[in-house]
């Protein structure tokens, strides 16, 4: 099993009205509610967390992107991922990931994840989003129908890029490049491992399956309501006749650890529930563009919050709902070790993004749980898939002699 | 009316609403943004008089063939593929909002090839200090709300009298709406301008600008800003108590301003 430290990087000061006075965290979320000297510690806590993690020996630390968003302080993930491949020297550096059908060339995507994973020594994880609706057509205009064309386009020559040891000419629909030549290029050959975090469309499963990419379920659902899901990416795995090795796959999950199950729900549920009952108010109406999803997935949704009388859904979620759910796994270090192995087998995943910040948690009850998970949860975990030990084909293959810190982040700080 | 389908030569499966005398003069009718809805006595009265072709939209209804259709350059020559497929010479070209964006880029494109142009309610300019909402970011609910002088009436017209409580109705509802708003967004998201303003010197052809005073989608501003724009001093009708979807909330009053125009 592999085991990333993944920070959202949610800004932590939104009003307790927040519900009631606006209708969505992302988009078109007040910007006066954001506040740039407090953003500078801000910043600096999260990047600092991202730190301590390497330093217990998690295997990966995962930074995403996400733009005009009150949960995600990272519309450049890749600025937060530069600070972390020069104070770490270990984990893997994931980036879940770039949303490639943004970038004006996508050419950018080659160059500043080759940079990076030259800094890092060989230590990136390259995401390929196709970006939610909020960032990629909202705030980045987009055209709904036309994303994932433009997605394929991007993907296509940042592939062509890596690979090329020549200039070439790129006549795409949406990119035209008279040469290309990537430079510099990235340590790990072919390419670093790419993986795509992707919702439930069966476009995205053949997307992974047919280039061998790692499929990431990204939701805040917990791991019982994503099994449906994760089960029909492994139906769609065997009918295409590939190995059902568990590292194709990766699922994130909040997760809080404290010494009992009572003190996880004191220590913790007042910033979980900030996460899920202020960060996670976004306007339904900025969720499903038409054109965004293509007609035969959108015929397979649900459409609960399309009415009036459903907008007020997900509404003061309690701390119970969340831990029956499994939306949260949280408790003692025996408590959650079962409901991780519970979750790893159910969704037959062999990486997890452990999302043990959330919300406005304080640093001191992140590095606690952070603690906790890695000295008395992880190690029992280790060895759950002994059939496919040693299969790295999803992971970073670093250089063995690579630059160090030069002050190492001393854990426990 | 009736319906036939016809197949332009790119490729494209169209349903298209044709009625009137044969001998009339030929009118084309491209639909709005919400698409041809089934209740339409305005083409019926325009019928009364001229040889009324009204086509949808591939994306639209039963029209098919959208994913050939990419850029605003596409939807304009494929409009003037379907006048071609109709067989009609010089038509009047009536543009609904979305419509009228795209009659408008037709005319810029080949002013001698129509008779007259009529914009309803069009889209396809933008002015800053009357920025145009969102239609993308709306819910099924809301669009009666802004594209109707009386939404309760509108949002009847625009679902066909749809009952919002039934599951499958809603889903079905949902999806041709995904559909078309889909297929308009290549020409209207994220904002509803792809710079026909700078090619419009060209449409040197007799035209009118007919709005529904109360659209909350396309404020009347936008009627102005036309009729500044248009080469031949368009004149413009307003018509009251009626919304972006003039032509559906009153028929006879648009078509009455488009007979008196066309003659």
């Amino acid at each position: 099993m592999k085991f990333t430290w993944f920070n959202l990087m949610p800004w932590p000061h939104l009003p307790d009205d927040f519900r009631e006075k606006h209708r969505s965290v992302w988009v078109d979320i007040p910007n006066t509610l954001y506040d740039p000297v407090r953003g500078h510690a801000v910043y600096h806590e999260y990047m600092d967390q991202l730190e301590y993690a390497d330093s217990l020996g998690f295997d990966g630390i995962g930074v995403n992107e996400h733009h005009q968003n009150g949960y995600g302080l990272m519309p450049s993930p890749n600025i937060i991922a530069a600070g972390l491949a020069r104070r770490t020297s270990r984990a893997a550096i994931c980036v879940i990931g770039n949303s490639i059908a943004l970038y004006n060339p996508p050419i950018r995507v080659a160059e500043e994840f080759a940079m990076l994973d030259v800094i890092s020594g060989g230590r990136l994880v390259a995401g390929f989003p196709v970006g939610t609706p909020m960032d990629t057509n909202f705030c980045y205009g987009q055209i709904p129908a036309l994303t994932r064309d433009k997605y394929r386009e991007a993907h296509e020559l940042i592939m062509r890029a890596w690979a090329s040891e020549e200039p070439f000419a790129f006549d795409g629909k949406y990119n035209q490049l008279r040469w290309v030549n990537c430079w510099p290029k990235p340590i790990q050959k072919p390419h670093p491992p790419i993986y795509i975090p992707g919702g439930g469309s069966l476009e995205t499963w053949d997307f992974c399956l047919e280039h061998d990419y790692n499929y990431s379920y990204l939701s805040f659902g917990g791991y019982m309501a994503a099994k449906m899901l994760l089960d029909g990416f492994w139906e769609q795995v065997a009918q295409k006749g590939k190995d059902e090795s568990p590292y194709r796959a990766a699922f994130a999950q909040i997760i809080a650890v404290a010494d009992t199950d009572e003190e996880a729900e004191k220590l913790y549920s007042e910033h979980i529930l900030y996460f899920y009952n202020r960060c996670l108010r976004v306007y339904p109406g900025f969720a499903d563009p038409p054109g965004y999803r293509t007609i035969k997935t959108l015929r397979q949704g649900t459409l609960t919050l399309l009415r009036r009388e459903n907008q007020q859904l997900f509404q003061n979620v309690t701390w119970k709902d969340l831990v029956e759910r499994g939306m949260v796994i949280a408790g003692s270090p025996e408590t959650v070790r079962q409901r991780m192995e519970e979750l790893i087998k159910t969704l037959r995943v062999g990486h997890v993004f452990c999302l043990l910040h959330s919300g406005n948690q304080p640093d001191e009850k992140t590095r606690h749980s952070t603690r906790l998970f890695a000295e008395r949860v992880m190690p029992k975990l280790r060895g759950m898939w002994p059939e496919w030990e040693g299969d790295d084909r999803w992971w970073i293959k670093p250089l063995p002699d690579r630059v160090r810190p030069e002050q190492p982040v001393e854990a426990g700080r | 009316m009736n319906a036939r389908t016809l197949e332009t030569r790119k490729g494209a499966r169209i349903r298209v609403l044709e009625g009137g005398p044969e001998d009339g003069r030929p009118v084309v009718f491209l639909h709005g943004v919400a698409g041809l809805l089934e209740d339409h006595a305005f083409l019926d009265g325009l019928a009364e008089r001229y040889r009324v072709a009204a086509p949808e939209l591939p994306g639209y209804g039963e029209s098919t063939g959208e994913d050939l259709l990419e850029d605003m350059l596409d939807f304009a020559l494929h409009g003037w593929d379907v006048v071609d497929g109709l067989g009609l010479r010089r038509p009047v070209l009536i543009g609904h909002s979305l419509g009228g964006m795209i009659a408008a880029e037709m005319a810029c494109l080949a002013p001698a090839a129509l008779d007259r142009l009529v914009l309803v309610n069009a889209l396809g300019l933008w002015m800053d200090e009357h920025p145009i909402p969102d239609l993308f970011s709306f819910l099924p609910f809301e669009f009666g709300d802004v594209l109707f002088h009386d939404p309760e009436r509108g949002a009847g017209l625009l679902t066909g009298g749809l009952d919002f409580s039934d599951e499958t109705a809603i889903r079905e509802f949902f999806v041709a709406n995904a559909r078309r708003l889909g297929t308009a967004g290549k020409m209207l998201f994220p904002v509803p301008n792809r710079r026909v303003s700078k090619r419009l010197y060209r449409a040197a052809v007799d035209a009118l600008v007919v709005w529904g005073e109360t659209d909350r989608l396309v404020p009347p501003a936008y009627a102005d800003r036309w009729a500044e724009l248009l080469p031949c001093a368009a004149p413009v009708t307003r018509i009251p108590e009626a919304g972006h979807m003039a032509p559906y909330e009153r028929p006879e009053a648009v078509a009455e301003a488009v007979t008196a125009f066309v003659g």
